[in-house]
């Protein structure tokens, strides 16, 4: 066979595919740290979790184009990390991905993908399709069996038309019109499964996406905060952060604070402390040559 | 190699998985699956359900399993999604090279090798059970069934998936030799339709397709048209 799929030998494993641009190098994980990792768990420090997006994400094919919606929560297991994360990603200028699964694996894989979809993009002198974008995302996710755990919708629009995609963390991807990903995808689901229409006008549509964010914001804990959108049609990209502030921050209704005066002063006395202060120099004057 | 499902209980009392939020999030996407095909006079049909879960959550109620690996060679997929469908890009890829290498259209044969030297040979990391199908002019209407663990075995009929368990009975008692087209188009949607009807991984719709050497004729079953049998 040949080299530009790299069928492995026996010893490695099916998922390696060579790909033709940069990637972070192929070494192997690198052990140094487990010792003293280890050492500093049996002292009791424990190692920091890894920040996930709870997450509702949603995308809707439209007349003109694709929408997609997301939520801005992010989560350390039961506490929110970032109470405003931005989880539309940029891929190319006509293509976005929303992320949901490990925030650091969406963030690094769509920021590959970009990178290379941009080399791609300078190469062949032509605007990315986004069905290259999602086949270099399965292609790399496959490669990394699932452990890369990155749950992504892709959307946009590109001289064949508008297009949707899921990406599995595994590697598998669907092609619908209408898609939601992470802990509150079914709420988002529910709502789609309701109201979509296919060839829906642009308001009609946004509304539908807001409502299917909100759903998950709503009923998911994993989700929360406001909802983004992001509109994208030919020639144009609409980035609507935040498109509702879904949860404002309560104001505080009294004060506990006593009033300056509350407690009368009767005597004052003031005693300066004894404080000695040395100065040493020690070493050498800085050289100004 | 296919992760097997993790879950913590949590406060709620509900089961969540690892990696907080419901089971399904975790639970690697599958093709539950019946999928199945004939061979006739000219060429083979080929029929599958749509149904794509994630745990016990329908990732995709209406996947289209019968993925075309060549202009007349089409294969039915049934397993782990991401597997699968990395397959038969790659087979995909190497049937287009080769074609061009060989100056003519690839046979059936051809592209079922494909599959079944990359199931063999990663046997232990894949799940994977698929049926190849297609029309070639040397030898007609083929069908390859490429299960498991990665064994290569021309059949009349074929079928597949975890809803295949479920009509051995029917096929065996309901397929003949020598049927024509539109039978064919029938056995396979009754076929699928019983399988659907008893296996909770399979659903959805039924797609079937024919090949043969003029083209493709793809058609879709939904809703009431799905062939009904006792339902009790």
């Amino acid at each position: 066979m040949n080299e530009l799929f790299h069928l492995p030998t026996k010893r490695s494993n099916m998922a390696t595919v060579n790909s033709a641009y940069a990637e972070p190098s192929l070494g192997g994980f690198s052990f140094e740290n487990c010792k003293r990792n280890a050492y500093m768990e049996t002292k009791g420090i424990k190692m920091p979790t890894a920040r996930k997006t709870g997450t509702t994400i949603a995308g809707i094919i439209f007349k003109d184009g694709v929408i997609l919606g997301a939520d801005t929560r992010a989560t350390e297991d039961t506490i929110v990390a970032d109470k405003n994360c931005s989880k539309i990603h940029y891929i190319a200028p006509n293509i976005y991905c929303c992320g949901a699964g490990t925030a650091a694996d969406t963030e690094m894989t769509t920021q590959m993908i970009s990178s290379n979809l941009e080399l791609h993009r300078l190469s062949t002198g032509r605007e990315g399709r986004v069905c290259t974008a999602n086949r270099m995302l399965k292609q790399f996710l496959f490669r990394y069996q699932g452990y890369i755990s990155a749950a992504l919708v892709l959307g946009g629009v590109d001289y064949t038309g508008p297009h949707l995609y899921t990406v599995h963390p595994h590697g598998s991807t669907d092609k619908l019109p209408y898609v939601s990903m992470g802990s509150g995808s079914l709420a988002a689901m529910a709502t789609f499964e309701d109201r979509f229409k296919p060839d829906m006008e642009l308001e009609e549509a946004k509304k539908l996406v807001r409502d299917a964010i909100a759903a998950g914001i709503f009923n998911d804990l994993g989700s929360g905060s406001n909802v983004d959108l992001c509109v994208i049609t030919k020639g144009k990209v609409d980035y609507i952060r935040p498109h509702e502030i879904a949860n404002e921050k309560g104001v505080r209704q009294g004060n506990y604070k006593y009033k300056r005066g509350t407690t009368a002063v009767l005597t004052k006395s003031v005693r300066s402390l004894p404080i000695d202060i040395e100065t040493t120099v020690t070493g050498e004057a800085m050289d100004t040559s | 190699m296919a992760a097997v499902l993790n879950s913590v209980k949590s406060f709620g009392g509900n089961s969540m998985s690892v990696n907080g939020g419901p089971d399904f999030m975790d639970a690697p996407v599958t093709t539950g699956t019946s999928i199945m095909a004939v061979e006739f006079d000219g060429g083979v049909v080929i029929g599958a359900d749509s149904r794509t879960t994630s745990g016990s959550y329908i990732a995709n109620r209406v996947t289209d399993k019968l993925t075309p690996v060549h202009d007349r060679i089409f294969c039915c997929r049934s397993g782990s999604a991401a597997d699968t469908q990395a397959i038969a890009d790659i087979v995909s890829y190497h049937t287009s090279f080769h074609s061009i290498e060989v100056g003519e259209p690839p046979l059936v044969r051809t592209a079922a090798n494909l599959f079944k030297d990359l199931c063999y040979r990663h046997r232990e990391d894949l799940t994977a059970g698929i049926i190849v199908a297609g029309w070639d002019k040397r030898k007609g209407g083929q069908v390859y069934s490429v299960p498991l663990g990665g064994m290569l075995v021309r059949q009349a009929v074929a079928i597949g998936g975890s809803g295949s368990t479920y009509v051995y009975g029917y096929v065996d008692s309901h397929f003949k030799e020598g049927m024509t087209k539109e039978e064919c188009f029938q056995f396979c949607a009754n076929t699928l339709a019983l399988a659907m009807f008893r296996d909770g991984s399979s659903g959805g719709v039924i797609r079937l397709a024919a090949i043969n050497e003029d083209g493709i004729e793809r058609k879709v079953i939904t809703g009431d048209d799905i062939p009904k049998f006792w339902e009790g």
